[in-house]
């Protein structure tokens, strides 16, 4: 995170003021030792040059201090923080989007649940349906056939019972036949017929 | 710089007038030393003012430079003095850049340093220690002076403790001073005592083919040593005046 300097007019003036005394009073002993005119042979010794250097010193660092501190710095300061301002709202409508994807997703997810229990409800029912319709078919259709089963059951009885009466009727003319044939005498109807019936009775 | 004084290892910090100027008679000339004054303002106004020119947000390499070298000395200074240092950034971070950028331009070959003078490393100790002393003052009045009243200590021993926290006082600016002054001046000096080697053996011939490359290695070496001295005495300029100036902010020990 950049940290602004806070700009301080009071430290500023104050720099620049010891800036310009501490040139003028150096730049002062530095007349007053070469007075003697005694030659410097190492030229960082050489106090002649003292009041040259401090005085483009001054100016140079002087420009540089303005520079820095009224132009550069607040602008690359303000850089750093549009940067860090321009990172932070990305990050932050990023994770506003995911919540958003993700509430999405849930209601997608809930909403896809739900449907499948409609679908189960609808499937039971549907089935529920359909078993009941196919019951009740079912029923009729048995309902019906056990009544034709017993009609049929009684035209069988009765064609029996008819057949049965119509071999009785055969039988006692047969036994009759029979017995003419044997004998040479007819016996009457009635006495066939009992005669038959007892032996239907025996078995 | 072999042109200049031959083997003379001295005559690289001689000042020479460019454009004499002479008011009041004091000698205001504009000479070599201002000269790369200039450049050095030059440099650093080109990489912080020029760099930053374009206010991308995604920065190019100028403006990333400025921007890396804006964090490091923010760093250097909040880490020293808190938030509240920041009152004293843009002054910490030119006297960083133009002892930096004044020590580099002093590395190419023929350039002159200007930090290898005691009087320009001189004005920029006492201007932080004047900055300290009046900012010090104007923000905690007398209390100010507790600086130099350490606390815990037997009554019987304050005098003396006093008087040691004085002269450590007054013997900042003077270390501060000398401390970057020597280092870049004992650095040029020796690059150039290698270099007059190589020349001097080359020049004797025979033998001093053979011995020739040693020296030349060794100012090679030298050489990057003195990119990293130069680096690195700008930055302890600036990390002392970040402690200095503590001292102003928060004065209680």
């Amino acid at each position: 995170m950049p940290v602004r300097p806070s700009p301080s007019l009071g430290t500023a003036r104050a720099g620049a003021t010891i800036a310009a005394l501490s040139v003028l009073i150096l730049a002062e002993a530095a007349q007053a030792q070469t007075a003697p005119g005694a030659k410097a042979s190492f030229p960082p010794f050489d106090a002649t040059t003292f009041a040259g250097q401090l005085f483009w010193l001054a100016i140079s660092f002087g420009v540089l201090y303005w520079l820095m501190s009224t132009v550069a710095l607040p602008r690359v300061g303000a850089i750093l923080e549009e940067r860090a301002g321009t990172i932070s709202r990305d990050l932050d409508n990023a994770a506003q989007m995911q919540a958003k994807a993700e509430e999405t997703a849930k209601a997608y997810e809930s909403a896809l649940a739900e449907a499948r229990k409609n679908a189960q409800g609808i499937a039971q029912a549907a089935r529920d349906a359909g078993a009941k319709a196919s019951d009740e078919r079912r029923h009729v259709v048995e309902a019906e056939l056990s009544a034709k089963l017993a009609a049929a059951e009684a035209t069988i009885a009765s064609t029996k019972s008819a057949a049965m009466q119509n071999v009785r009727g055969l039988g006692s003319e047969v036994a009759v036949a029979i017995v003419a044939k044997l004998t040479g005498q007819s016996p009457t109807a009635s006495e066939a017929s009992d005669a038959v019936d007892q032996a239907l009775a025996r078995g | 710089m072999a042109a200049g004084g031959g083997i003379d290892p001295i005559s690289q910090f001689q000042i020479k007038p460019i454009v004499p100027l002479r008011p009041f008679g004091l000698d205001l000339s504009f000479s070599n030393a201002s000269l790369f004054m200039a450049l050095t303002v030059a440099a650093v106004s080109l990489i912080m003012v020029y760099g930053s020119s374009q206010r991308a947000t995604v920065p190019g390499r100028l403006q990333s430079l400025a921007e890396i070298i804006y964090e490091f000395v923010a760093s250097t200074v909040t880490g020293v003095m808190g938030k509240q240092g920041m009152v004293f950034f843009p002054f910490v971070f030119s006297l960083f850049m133009f002892v930096l950028m004044a020590n580099m331009l002093g590395m190419i070959p023929g350039a002159f340093t200007v930090t290898s003078h005691i009087i320009v490393t001189a004005a920029f100790a006492f201007l932080v220690i004047g900055v300290v002393l009046v900012y010090g003052i104007m923000k905690h009045g007398s209390h100010f002076f507790g600086l130099f009243v350490p606390s815990g200590v037997p009554g019987w021993l304050l005098p003396f403790m006093v008087l040691i926290e004085a002269v450590s006082f007054v013997s900042r600016p003077i270390s501060l001073s000398l401390r970057l002054f020597g280092n870049m001046l004992a650095g040029h000096i020796a690059l150039k005592v290698f270099g007059g080697f190589v020349v001097a053996l080359l020049a004797g011939g025979g033998i001093g083919y053979v011995i020739a490359p040693l020296p030349l290695l060794l100012a090679i070496a030298l050489t990057a040593l003195e990119f990293l001295v130069a680096f690195l005495q700008a930055y302890v300029f600036a990390i002392l005046t970040c402690v200095y100036l503590n001292d102003a902010l928060h004065p209680g020990h």
